[in-house]
């Protein structure tokens, strides 16, 4: 990526830093939040905003500010493990799919249609019937709603590749189809896992706090933005602030990545600057 | 070679397909759910049961059969529409997902017309007046809908409705049977907090489809024989346009019925997702499984239909592999 790119995309540059800008509000909660976490304190329960508590307290008298800030870094974490998973798992099963052809992709096909079967919900729904809810339950039903995205794009920016000139070279060459998946076709479609895997970042943390927020996902006393709206549930048509904030933090993370997936698009490529379909039905 | 004998192949093929789908789906829910750390003979009869009490129910409730025999009664059973007995509650599974069925299936139905009919109309007017303030500022909202947690959307829209301006009840749900009017009032927030991020992915796909299409050929031949823009989009792009929406519709119906698990919490509605959620937590084993094989179907089914419309609006499409 070089700086002139981003000169000429200013709501690539805008999405990035405020992205990049959430993301480090979260990870500095591991070493400094305005007040610790756990803190409880009954008798400053429900202030609003207030120059102590500057996004006022939560029904325990918590700090919301600390809690979005702890909230933002589980949301980040479940959403990019869950990417992880599908580049890991996808990315390969599309190349091999493109690599070998015939009944390898015949079954990378099926395998991605199986899997579209399964909403996010219900792979987590099995998962809490198996072994409770956790965070591990989300990363895992995020990761396994990933894998055939990444599958089909890999497959999809992969078969244009392997039509070029110096893939029959390559293979002319002697080399085989793991080297050519390898060498040719990975480190060409890897602006495309870029432009998803922002994407997919993006869907994920929403993902994260659909779940949470109905009891499968972050459990206290750990915190997510999900869980933060659960616990705003009861209380909200009193104390409407306390949904406001976290759902305002989700809002602003997901609008922030979007933009700067639909700008890492057009910068990387022009040619897919009318096919932004990829946001899907998440 | 015919064209009826394409489309009798390719109907084959997709129905094989779907079918194929069901069966290993069906397969890894049995599997996982077969693997449940915990008895749930022993979860019904408590801690203090004798071997033998526990032992007589599992018998009587089929759990001591090998797994293939019981995974093929179960599949046996689906498909004459015997879901077998909830465990703790001991009614039929299929009366229990058809009783919730009648609150998530007429709001996924709501939120998927809302949705078309505000999402298709602004990607239409944003394509039309591509480029201008009209159409930027159309895309910002779109841009904030998808943004937006369909949950959240939900309670915002209680506080306005609800508390505010007292319109519309904060939840629950009133029987169709017992007055269909306040069941129908229930439904309408609900139905529109699912429907504002679909509305907004609709409305940014049907753009890009019709923007696209607008660059096209016939298009200019239509401006060239004296139409005006409007009445070429209109008359030509619009309907072209309209083939990749239909693929994210179909997506999208799946994943609302999926998405309504998650929103009936924000309103209290008794649908599909308390049932499951309530059956996870008692190990209700039999009706978990009917549940997430309920939506399942749902979820293979539309995307079946969905291919199938897609070839018949289009036959040029009928050889390609998806």
């Amino acid at each position: 990526m070089n700086w002139q790119l981003l000169g000429r995309h200013p709501s690539l540059v805008v999405g990035l830093l405020a992205a990049v800008l959430f993301a480090l509000l979260g990870l500095v909660s591991l070493w400094w939040t305005p007040f610790p976490i756990e803190q409880i304190s009954i008798a400053r329960r429900f202030l609003g905003p207030v120059a102590e508590h500057w996004l006022g307290t939560d029904h325990l008298g918590r700090d919301i500010l600390s809690l979005v800030m702890r909230g933002t870094l589980t949301s980040f974490v479940v959403a990019g493990l869950g990417v992880i998973i599908g580049i890991g798992v996808g990315v390969p099963l599309g190349l091999a799919a493109v690599a070998w052809g015939g009944i390898v992709e015949w079954l990378v096909l099926r395998l991605s249609d199986i899997t579209f079967a399964f909403p996010a919900v219900i792979v987590a729904i099995l998962i809490a019937a198996l072994f409770g809810p956790g965070e591990i339950n989300a990363v895992i039903a995020i990761g396994i709603f990933n894998i055939p995205v990444f599958a089909r794009v890999a497959r999809g920016g992969a078969l244009a590749i392997a039509t070029q000139d110096y893939v029959a070279a390559a293979r002319l060459a002697g080399l085989g189809n793991a080297a050519i998946a390898a060498r040719h076709l990975l480190p060409n479609i890897m602006s495309l896992l870029i432009v998803q895997g922002t994407i997919q970042l993006s869907l994920g943390i929403l993902a994260e706090a659909g779940l949470s927020y109905i009891g499968l996902g972050t459990q206290p006393p750990a915190t997510s933005l999900g869980l933060m709206l659960r616990d705003a549930q009861s209380l909200f048509l009193i104390h409407p602030w306390l949904s406001v904030v976290p759902g305002l933090t989700i809002v602003l993370i997901v609008i922030a990545l979007n933009i700067a997936g639909d700008g890492l698009r057009d910068a990387i490529d022009p040619r897919l600057r009318h096919e932004g379909l990829n946001h899907g039905a998440g | 070679m015919g064209v009826d004998f394409d489309m009798t192949f390719f109907l084959v093929r997709r129905m094989a397909g779907f079918a194929a789908t069901l069966f290993i789906a069906a397969l890894v829910i049995f599997l996982l759910l077969d693997l449940l750390p915990g008895d749930p003979a022993r979860f019904i009869l408590g801690i203090n049961a004798t071997p033998e009490a526990v032992a007589a129910l599992r018998t009587q409730m089929g759990l001591d059969a090998p797994a293939h025999e019981r995974f093929l009664a179960w599949v046996g059973g689906m498909l004459v529409g015997d879901f077998g007995l909830s465990t703790t509650q001991r009614l039929p599974v299929a009366e229990l997902i058809a009783e919730r069925m009648a609150v998530t299936l007429p709001l996924s139905l709501i939120a998927m017309v809302v949705s078309v009919v505000v999402g298709l109309p602004i990607g239409i007017l944003a394509a039309m007046r591509r480029g201008k303030a009209t159409d930027t500022a159309l895309m910002v909202l779109a841009q904030t809908g998808v943004a937006i947690p369909n949950f959240w959307f939900g309670m915002l829209l209680t506080l306005v409705f609800a508390v505010t301006l007292r319109w519309l009840p904060t939840g629950g749900f009133i029987p169709w049977d017992e007055d269909a009017g306040a069941a129908m009032r229930g439904m309408i927030l609900p139905g529109l907090a699912l429907a504002l991020p679909q509305a907004s992915i609709l409305a940014r796909v049907m753009r890009t489809a019709l923007v696209d299409v607008t660059e096209q050929d016939f298009i200019r031949t239509a401006r060239a024989k004296g139409m005006t823009k409007s009445e070429a989009i209109w008359r030509h792009g619009v309907r072209n346009a309209l083939l990749p929406v239909l693929t994210i519709l179909g997506l999208q119906f799946a994943y609302l019925i999926a998405g309504t698990i998650i929103v009936e919490n924000v309103f209290y509605l008794p649908g599909l997702g308390r049932l499951i959620f309530t059956a996870i937590s008692e190990r209700d084993l039999v009706l978990v499984r009917g549940a997430t094989i309920v939506l399942v179907v749902v979820t293979t089914a539309t995307m079946l239909v969905v291919d199938l419309a897609y070839a018949f609006v289009d036959p040029r499409l009928k050889g390609r592999e998806a």
